[in-house]
Formats: structure tokens, C-alpha cells, sequence
């Protein structure tokens, strides 16, 4: 079997009984096992869970009421908590974290059948745009793996890219399901905030956290979202929206995704293209709106006139939502606890120390100094206000066009240690996908092309809960496009 | 400089995390930079927006008020190997 | 010098629910520990506070009962700090939005003034977990069953110039969310805490003092001891040319002292900020008519009405309606019996005596209001005697039967009056003959000898008797004889 195939394919090879859903677990946990030691995609491989859950799978469709999902493999990503097993997030803090409770999404993705092959990589705390963050080592980039796979759902991005999974779940705070699957040459979605539920996914800044796909194809995003989304009355800010259109696509055949005789405009924000780094970059850029055009798509440049603050706009949110979440890891009830404290002061400093990378520590001292009293109205509520007005410009822009398209990333993915030096220049990476996660929108990205054999995304800006669209369009590009079906090098891996 | 070293020390007391004297001068250096980088923020002329809170602007639902838990302490404090009759144990705190 | 006090105090009321604020643990008090802790009352990572309805519409019942101002959109904050009762590292609290504002409160003192306490807000957060530090061996323990019981923290205006004041002001509360069913009311339980804010300045200043706080005050005589060793405290410091630093103290019952808390030395920066978990609450128009169209009959109402009772006096009608538990009871009682001033002396003498004896609140007297109420209507018909009642009542409290009806207990057992007039002339006229010698004693002067001799009827008739008719009836025959 090709562990390049779509979903589509391996569910009509389990419907078949061309293979079973135990022989998929050992097809794809074979692969795991060859080439994790390279390229680090994964913390924990729960190969017994794993198998277990693929021989229930198997019983269900033997009965004949199996679901679409049902017996298909995927890997969560180690921020989401599942029951029973290890889930770091990528801390030396949370090491020894078995699980007691499911996540909502690790929850869902099991009784639909799915097949947990594994928990991946990731910045500590989804903290960073390299996954150089993590307490677990680096994860590498399929496609040359000198370089980084992106951010901080790396390990997903990876894994999916490599075909050690078909799909996996990922989350993004600013960029970091898109970022990654731009780097990994794969499609990624993070949809509207509020569409999948936060419950058991550990927290980094609640309100722009926001679970999301990845997969080779659309297609594939599309059928793993609609098992991870929908309303959750156990997290308060959960949307309560429903998710038929997002089910239709993904239980429906292919003519489900044809936008049929809707015209779409998309527009083109001229801010993203002034940040554009090269004629390489551009070209590509043009090329992937040439195969729009072509397809009666129409185009129009639109203006976000905030752009350019939204990156220190998300890193005031962002610390300061993350600065107190944080502070749950006292040593005390569970989680890394310091040798020996001499009291409770030093239990409290020495755990948080010793158990928090230097990432976290500057986001957490950040996030520290913007709500401390005498700063909080010139940081936090300022950055709240400019929220807003970021908010508001897509809203204006949303009157005119029905999507979006920018470049997923200012240039393709970057060499390990690069620039690990300077955080600010780290942060700078996040520069075309900071503004959507500020306005809570639903975004896609795409692979549309190659710079010197390294992928790029392109990315898909929708109106709220209008992830139906976004998928939509993403599958038209990818009828007439190939790069979703290029992948790394054999000999690279 | 945006925070000073004494300020950063503060900042380490209030979040419980201490940096050498080593860390203490990276991490000065690099949040200065970062809040140097935020700064840019302070352009934008926000005279007449509200803050924005919650990206949907949603409202608070209610939950019922139902017991739906049951005791876990068993499995919840096998997660800590500090536990004494049932409580979770920390150095002697004097109130 | 005279200094003149100023008081404010910030009451936590552990609002009446099944379950937690954030969470659908239980709130039962005395569970073994971190039995009633679930994954977010730990602060697992990846769990979210999800609110409780019964929580909000008991504070906005406080809100209408102090005729508050209530708010249309409230919200939630994080404050925080690090407290190894606090597993989240921040408490979720209202700062910026509370759910209830401005109000007020009328006292009656005991010298019969008058005094209106503001109330400056009353908003909504979660209670901690306990540290428990005895038999630990040098450690401390800590028992998150209490974190995330919803709290009522209700703030007064700095209204109270003493200790009764604010005494009579916290016994108001007390008294006010028991009315309203939002408060079990148990101090022993810690179902209500106060924090006292105590300042001293010269009188005509405006300008307040330095103040200190007294956390945790848990009854009523603390709160009174607590004040007035801080103000005698604080008058001593300034009358020697010292001068005060605010501070956060404990009040320490054993020695009858204030001393500042440890764990509160160096001033925190809470970093308060709208709690990203949570969205805004919005009270709409319709729930607020619906509370107010269940808001219960007030203390103060209740008061007046028992005043106009029959019989009863202000005092009566004062303690009667204290508490809601004992004045329904006193009203279940007075509807079978009909008789309000005798039921009032039953319920506030007996019966309160019986529950005091025994440490039970009214809601578990083993006797039920509707048999005391036929007891009492059983006394005023003069079926039984008050005497054979309080025998009743006593076998009633010694083996409970809410069950029967006191008519039954009389008939079988045989308890009623001896009003049969033949009968009780017989008996008179035995014991006359077998005490010739007190009969003869009488009739030469000795009056007081009657009692002797009704006490004998008394006996004979097992305390069925009439003692009214038998001294008639006695006084009858020795003259006619």
C-alpha cells in the first residue's frame, strides 16, 4: 500500500478488505519507526493503545456500521491530552504527565474510529515558529532536514509531510498549524476560532488557541476537521455553530467540493505583498493566482491598513494570556517538582526554573511585565484596542471579496538554528498569520509551490465559520495544481 | 532600555522564575528588543475602539447547576508523589 | 484624645449550590480531602472553567433584596497570585464588572438607632482550598474540596464607627442571605467569612486613616473582639507618636490579639485582566423580573408582621423572625394552633431550649411544628394540662414521630383532663377523708396547706386534674363541710 494515499483511498481499501485497520496501524507504525530517529516527528508511539484501537476499528467495520473516519490512522499533536498516555507538550515540565482525562478532540477522533499512532513534537507549550522549542529535541523538515519544519505544531507537519501518518492534528495560536504545513510542503487548516473545542488542549493563550487539521490533500483536512470540530458545552468560548456544511464536504464525494456556478472574488491585501521577500517568492505568488484566474476566479487588491502591527498586537495577547495560564505548573499537585525545596518560595522558583525552556521564560516574563500594574492599559488593553481595529479590516474587506490570498510565510523554511539568536527576528516570522488569528478567522494553507527544493504555503483568508469556502477553494487549487501530490525525496529521509 | 535589570528581577518574583546572572542579562537583552518590537503597537491611534476580548465577541453560556463529577483522587494524585491522607503536600507555609 | 473609628467589612458568603462555580463538582462540606476536587478544581492543564447559573441568579437575589444597582454585563477577571490553596496560580474573581453595585443596608442598633451601611458592590468569585498544617510533620497540607465554591464577596462603605456596628451590620447579612436561600449560614462551616478594614482618625477629619485588615473572621464575637483590640491597638501606636503601616493581619482568638500574616508581607501586583476563558454575562431584563417575582418576604417585613400578632411584643417578634428556619416554624406552628402569643412561648422557650440541648438546627426537631401546634391548641382547650404537654413534648423529643398526631398520643395514653366533675369530686372528697389531720389545719387558718392537698388530688388523678378546678373544687368542700 502507498502511505501516500489519501484518505479517500485507504477508506476503500479498509471497506474492501484490501487491508485492515491493524495491518494501516503496522503499515504506517513501520515507517514511524524508520524514520522518527531522523526526523524526531514524535515524543511518545503508544504502539499497543495503537493496535488495540485498530483491532476495535476493525471489529466495527467487519459489523458493517462503521463511520467515515472510522479504522484510519492520524497522530495528535502532544498538546492534547489523552487519557492514559504521556502528554509533554513539549516541556521538560510536563514529562511524567500521564493523561487522566481525555481532550475533546482526542475524545471525539477515538469514538469515530481513528487510530492514535501517535503524540508529536512540538514547542514547548506551542511556543515558537521551528519547533526548536521543544524539551524533546529538534524535529527536521522531511524535505532537507538541515532545515526547520515550521512552528510550533512541527512534529504534525512533519509526520503528515513524511507519510508516517495520513493526517494529524495540530494547533495554532499564530501561525502554527500553517506555518508548519507551508514548510512541510502539505495543506493545513485552522479553522474559526471557537469551531474546535479547547477542553484538554493545554493552554497557551485562550482566546486565540484553536485546534486544527493536517493532510497531503484538502480533502483529507476537511474529513479530519469534521471529526474534531463541533460545539462542546465544556469549554465556554466553544462556538456554537454547527458543522453541517464542513460534515457534507467531508461524508460527501468530490462534487460536494465544487464551487459549482458561485463567482468568488478573492482579494489580495497589498500589505502582505510589500513584505514579499524576492522576485522567487513573487513569481510563485503569481502563478498560484494565474491558476485561480484561470478558473473565472477574480481578483481584487484590497488594503488592511494594520497590518504591521499585528505581530507586537498578538505578542502583548498572547504573553499575557500565556503568563498566566502558565502559572498552573507550581510543582505542587502534578508536573516537574524540584529536588529538595528548601521551602515553598524556593518549591515554586526552582520547579518554574528548572522545568520551563527559555522560550517560555521570556514569554511568560513578558506577558508578566505588559499586566503588571502602571503597564496594563498601555500594553494589554492598548494591544486589545488594535485587536479590534485589526478585527475590523478584515470585516471592511470582507464586504468586497469572499477570501483572501497572501503567502503563507515570508520566505521557506530556514535552517536549524538560524535564528534561534534573536527572538524578535523569530517573531517576525509570523508576520502574514498573526493577523487572521487576531480576528478569530478561519484560514487554509496551501502548497503552491518551490524555492531551491524547500515548499511554500499559500494562504486562504475566510470570513467566520465560512470554512466550507476556504476548503472549497483550496480544492480548486488543488484540481489544478500538483504540488499537494509532490513529496519529499525518498533519499532525503 | 524599556525594563531594567531591578525590574526584571521583580518581574522574576512576581512569575517565580530566576535567572542567573548569565540568563539575567540575555533575557534583559532580548525583552527589551521584544518590548521595542511592541512599541510599534503604540502608533496606532486607538482613541475610539473598544477593546476586543473575544475574537467572536461571544456571550457566556450557563451550566446547569448539576453535580456531574465523581471522586478521582486516586488517579488524580497518582500524578504526584507528594501526597499524605489524601493531601497534596508542600513545605511548611506559615500563615 | 478621642479617636474616631472607621470601619468597612468585606463578607464572603459561600453562595447555597449543588455545584461549584467553574466546575460540576459537589460543594458538600466534610468530604474526605480532594475527594470533591475534580480536574479543573486541580487545574489540570487543558481543562476550562464553565459557569453556573444558580450562582448568578443567587447574587443577583442579593443585589435586588439591598435594592442594588445591577449590571447589565458582568465579567470575570483572573487575579493573580501564587498560594499552594490556589492551584491555578490565579483566582477568577470580578474586578472590573461586578454583578451587583451600589446599595445599602438598614440597621436597627440595640439602642433602637438607626443606621444605613452602604454597600459599594458584591461580586462573584471562587473560594479557595484549606492548608492544613497540623500532625503534617513539618509540612503542609492542602485540601482543594473548598476550591471553586462559589463566594458572594460583599463590600460595605467604610459606614461603621464601632464594633456593635459592625457586628449588627454582619449579623444583618447573615440573617439576609438565610432569608434569601443563597446562604446555608453556617459560620462553623465557614459558610460566611469576613474581612474587617479598621482606621482610627481625629474626629472632623476627612481624610481616612492608615488602615489595617483582619482576614477571616468566622463569627460574630471574633469580629467584635478582633475590632476592638485593633482600634485599642492602633490608639496606642498613635497616642505614643508612632505611626501605622498598612497591613493584612490575623486575628488570633486564643490570645485575643492581631498579628500581621506572613504569607502577605511584600505587596502584590495582581495583575488583574479579563479572564480569556470566560465571556461576558449578560443579565437580561427577564431574569431580573423573574428573581424579583421569588424573592422571599424579607427579614424586616417579617418582623413588622409578627408584631402585629396577637400577644406578641417586639422582642417576640425580633427573635422570631431572626432566622427564616424558626420563623416558618413558628408560623406552621401558630397555623395549626391558632394561638399566636402561647406558640410564640413555645417555640422561643421549649422548643429552643430542646434544640440548644440536643445542638440541632430547627429544620431537624424532632418534634414538627404541626404537633407542637396541637399541642398548644390542646393546652388552650384544656384538654391537657400544661404540665402533662410538657410530658408530651419531652417523649415526643426523647422518641421522635412525626407521624402521629398529639390527639392520638392523648387518647391512648390517656392523658386528657380529668373534667369529668363526678369523677374528680370523688377523688376530692377520698383525699379529704385520708388527711383529716390537713383538712382540720385548714379549716383552723392554715391556708397554705391547700397546695398539700391539690397536689394530692394531683397525684391521685396521674396529673390529669384540673389544678384550677381541683383548688375550687377542694375550697368547696372544706367549707361546705
Amino acid at each position: 500500500m502507498d502511505p501516500f494515499s489519501s484518505l479517500e483511498t485507504l477508506r476503500s481499501g479498509l471497506d474492501s478488505g484490501e487491508f485492515s485497520s491493524v495491518e494501516l496501524a503496522k503499515h504506517y507504525l513501520a515507517r514511524i519507526n524508520k524514520y522518527n530517529p531522523q526526523l524526531n516527528c514524535f515524543i511518545t508511539i503508544p504502539e499497543a493503545e495503537a493496535l488495540q484501537q485498530a483491532t476495535k476499528a476493525d471489529a466495527l467495520i467487519a459489523k458493517g456500521n462503521s463511520g467515515v473516519l472510522c479504522g484510519l490512522p492520524m497522530a495528535l499533536k502532544d498538546i492534547f491530552l489523552t487519557r492514559g498516555i504521556l502528554t509533554t507538550c513539549g516541556s521538560r515540565m510536563l514529562e511524567n504527565f500521564i493523561a487522566p482525562y481525555n481532550s475533546t478532540v482526542a475524545e471525539k477522533l477515538a469514538g469515530s474510529g481513528m487510530v492514535c499512532l501517535g503524540k508529536t513534537n512540538m514547542d514547548e507549550f506551542a511556543m515558537g515558529s521551528s519547533n526548536e522549542n521543544s524539551h524533546y529535541g529538534a524535529v527536521r523538515n522531511p524535505w532537507n532536514t538541515e532545515y526547520v519544519p515550521g512552528g510550533s505544531s512541527g512534529g504534525s507537519a512533519a509526520a503528515v509531510s513524511a507519510a508516517l501518518v495520513p493526517v494529524a492534528a495540530g494547533t495554532d495560536t499564530g501561525g502554527s498549524i500553517r506555518q508548519p504545513a507551508a514548510f512541510c510542503g502539505i495543506s493545513g487548516i485552522k479553522p474559526t476560532y471557537g469551531r474546535v473545542s479547547r477542553y484538554g488542549m493545554v493552554a497557551f493563550a485562550s482566546s486565540l488557541d484553536q485546534g486544527g487539521a493536517f493532510g497531503r490533500c484538502v480533502q483529507d483536512v476537511a474529513l479530519l476537521l469534521s471529526g474534531m470540530g463541533g460545539h462542546d458545552p465544556r469549554d465556554s468560548t466553544s462556538a456554537d455553530h454547527d458543522m453541517q456544511d464542513i460534515h457534507a464536504l467531508a461524508t460527501g464525494d468530490d462534487k460536494g467540493f465544487t464551487l459549482g456556478n458561485k463567482k468568488i472574488t478573492i482579494g489580495l491585501p497589498k500589505e502582505y505583498l510589500e513584505n514579499l521577500d524576492g522576485a522567487q517568492l513573487q513569481a510563485v505568488y503569481e502563478t498560484a493566482r494565474n491558476i485561480f484566474e484561470t478558473q473565472g476566479v477574480q481578483f481584487r487588491e484590497v488594503s488592511l491598513p494594520h497590518t504591521s502591527v499585528a505581530v507586537p498586537t498578538y505578542y502583548v495577547i498572547a504573553g499575557a494570556e500565556a503568563s498566566t495560564n502558565l502559572s498552573r505548573y507550581d510543582g505542587v499537585r502534578y508536573g516537574y517538582r524540584c529536588k529538595d525545596p528548601q521551602n515553598l518560595e524556593d518549591l515554586y522558583v526552582r520547579s518554574r526554573t528548572e522545568g520551563f525552556g527559555d522560550e517560555v521564560k521570556r514569554r511568560i516574563l513578558t506577558g508578566t511585565y505588559t499586566l503588571s500594574v502602571g503597564y496594563y492599559d498601555a500594553y494589554y488593553v492598548k494591544a486589545q484596542k488594535v485587536r479590534r481595529l485589526i478585527a475590523n479590516d478584515f470585516s471592511e474587506v470582507f464586504k468586497d471579496v469572499d477570501l483572501l490570498m497572501t503567502p503563507t510565510t515570508p520566505s521557506h523554511a530556514f535552517k536549524l538554528g538560524q535564528l534561534t539568536k534573536d527572538p524578535v527576528e523569530m517573531y517576525q516570522q509570523d508576520i502574514f498569520t498573526t493577523p487572521a488569528s487576531l480576528a478569530g478567522l478561519p484560514c487554509l494553507s496551501v502548497p503552491c509551490g518551490t524555492i531551491n527544493g524547500l515548499p511554500l504555503g499559500l494562504q486562504l483568508i475566510a470570513p467566520h465559520f465560512e470554512e466550507a469556502l476556504l476548503l472549497k477553494t483550496g480544492y480548486l487549487f488543488q484540481q489544478h495544481s500538483d504540488w499537494h501530490t509532490q513529496y519529499p525525496e525518498p533519499g532525503a529521509l | 532600555m524599556i525594563i531594567e535589570l531591578e525590574e526584571l528581577k521583580n518581574l522574576g518574583r512576581l512569575a517565580k522564575i530566576e535567572l542567573d546572572s548569565r540568563a539575567q542579562n540575555r533575557a534583559a537583552t532580548d525583552l527589551n528588543n521584544i518590548m521595542q518590537m511592541i512599541a510599534q503597537m503604540q502608533s496606532v491611534d486607538t482613541s475610539n475602539t473598544n477593546p476586543m476580548e473575544n475574537p467572536l465577541d461571544a456571550i457566556q453560556r450557563l451550566r446547569l447547576d448539576e453535580v456531574s463529577e465523581s471522586d478521582h483522587r486516586d488517579e488524580f494524585q497518582a500524578l504526584s508523589e507528594h501526597t499524605r491522607d489524601g493531601l497534596y503536600t508542600v513545605p511548611r507555609v506559615i500563615e | 484624645m478621642a479617636w474616631e473609628v472607621v470601619i468597612g467589612l468585606e463578607i464572603h458568603v459561600q453562595l447555597a449550590t449543588r455545584s461549584k462555580i467553574f466546575s460540576g463538582a459537589s460543594t458538600r462540606f466534610g468530604e474526605a480531602p480532594n475527594t470533591q476536587a475534580c480536574a479543573v478544581d486541580l487545574a489540570l492543564p487543558g481543562v476550562l472553567p464553565v459557569l453556573n447559573e444558580q450562582a448568578i441568579s443567587h447574587a443577583l437575589t442579593f443585589g435586588l433584596a439591598i435594592g442594588a444597582e445591577l449590571g447589565k454585563r458582568s465579567s470575570f477577571d483572573r487575579k493573580n497570585y501564587f498560594y499552594p490553596d490556589l492551584p491555578k496560580g490565579y483566582q477568577i474573581t470580578q474586578f472590573a464588572h461586578p454583578i451587583v453595585g451600589r446599595g445599602a443596608i438598614e440597621l436597627v442598633l440595640e439602642d433602637g438607632e438607626q443606621l444605613t451601611v452602604g454597600i459599594t458592590r458584591a461580586h462573584l468569585e471562587e473560594d479557595a482550598g484549606k492548608s492544613l498544617h497540623e500532625n503534617m510533620h513539618g509540612l503542609t497540607g492542602i485540601d482543594l474540596n473548598r476550591a471553586g465554591t462559589p463566594l458572594l464577596e460583599i463590600v460595605s462603605e467604610p459606614d461603621m464607627r464601632n464594633a456593635k456596628q459592625a457586628v449588627a451590620y454582619f449579623q444583618k447579612i447573615h440573617a439576609l442571605v438565610k432569608y434569601l436561600r443563597i446562604c446555608d449560614g453556617n459560620l462553623n462551616e465557614g459558610s460566611m467569612r469576613c474581612d474587617a478594614n479598621v482606621s482610627i482618625r481625629k474626629p472632623g477629619e476627612k481624610k481616612l486613616g492608615v488602615r489595617t485588615e483582619i482576614k477571616n473572621l468566622n463569627s460574630f464575637r471574633f469580629l467584635e473582639k478582633a475590632i476592638n483590640f485593633e482600634i485599642g491597638r492602633q490608639t496606642e501606636v498613635l497616642e505614643n507618636g508612632g505611626s501605622l503601616q498598612q497591613a493584612t493581619l490575623l486575628y488570633d482568638a486564643d490570645k485575643n490579639e492581631t498579628r500581621p500574616m506572613r504569607s502577605k508581607e511584600t505587596s502584590e501586583d495582581y495583575r488583574y485582566f479579563p479572564d480569556p476563558d470566560l465571556l461576558p454575562v449578560l443579565i437580561s431584563q427577564e431574569i431580573i423580573d423573574t428573581l424579583k417575582s421569588r424573592l422571599p418576604e424579607l427579614p424586616e417585613a417579617r418582623r413588622q408582621r409578627f408584631e402585629k400578632m396577637p400577644g406578641l411584643s417586639s422582642y417576640d417578634a425580633a427573635r422570631l423572625s431572626e432566622d427564616p428556619d424558626i420563623a416558618d416554624y413558628f408560623e406552621a406552628v401558630v397555623e395549626q394552633s391558632k394561638l399566636t402569643k402561647l406558640s410564640a412561648n413555645w417555640v422561643m422557650g421549649e422548643l429552643s431550649a430542646l434544640l440548644n440541648r440536643l445542638d440541632l438546627p430547627i429544620e431537624k426537631a424532632p418534634v414538627s411544628a404541626q404537633q407542637l401546634g396541637q399541642l398548644v391548641a390542646r393546652i388552650s382547650d384544656n384538654t391537657i394540662s400544661g404540665n402533662i404537654a410538657k410530658q408530651i413534648f419531652e417523649d415526643l423529643a426523647n422518641n421522635p414521630n412525626v407521624a402521629v398526631h398529639i390527639d392520638d398520643i392523648i387518647e391512648s395514653q390517656n392523658l386528657g383532663q380529668l373534667n369529668d366533675k363526678n369523677a374528680l369530686n370523688d377523688i376530692v372528697e377520698q383525699v379529704i377523708d385520708d388527711n383529716p389531720v390537713q383538712a382540720q389545719q385548714y379549716r383552723d387558718g392554715k391556708i397554705k396547706i391547700l397546695a398539700y392537698l391539690v397536689g394530692q388530688v394531683m397525684k391521685q388523678s396521674q396529673g390529669k386534674a384540673n389544678p384550677k378546678e381541683v383548688s375550687a373544687l377542694l375550697l368547696t368542700k372544706l367549707g361546705s363541710l
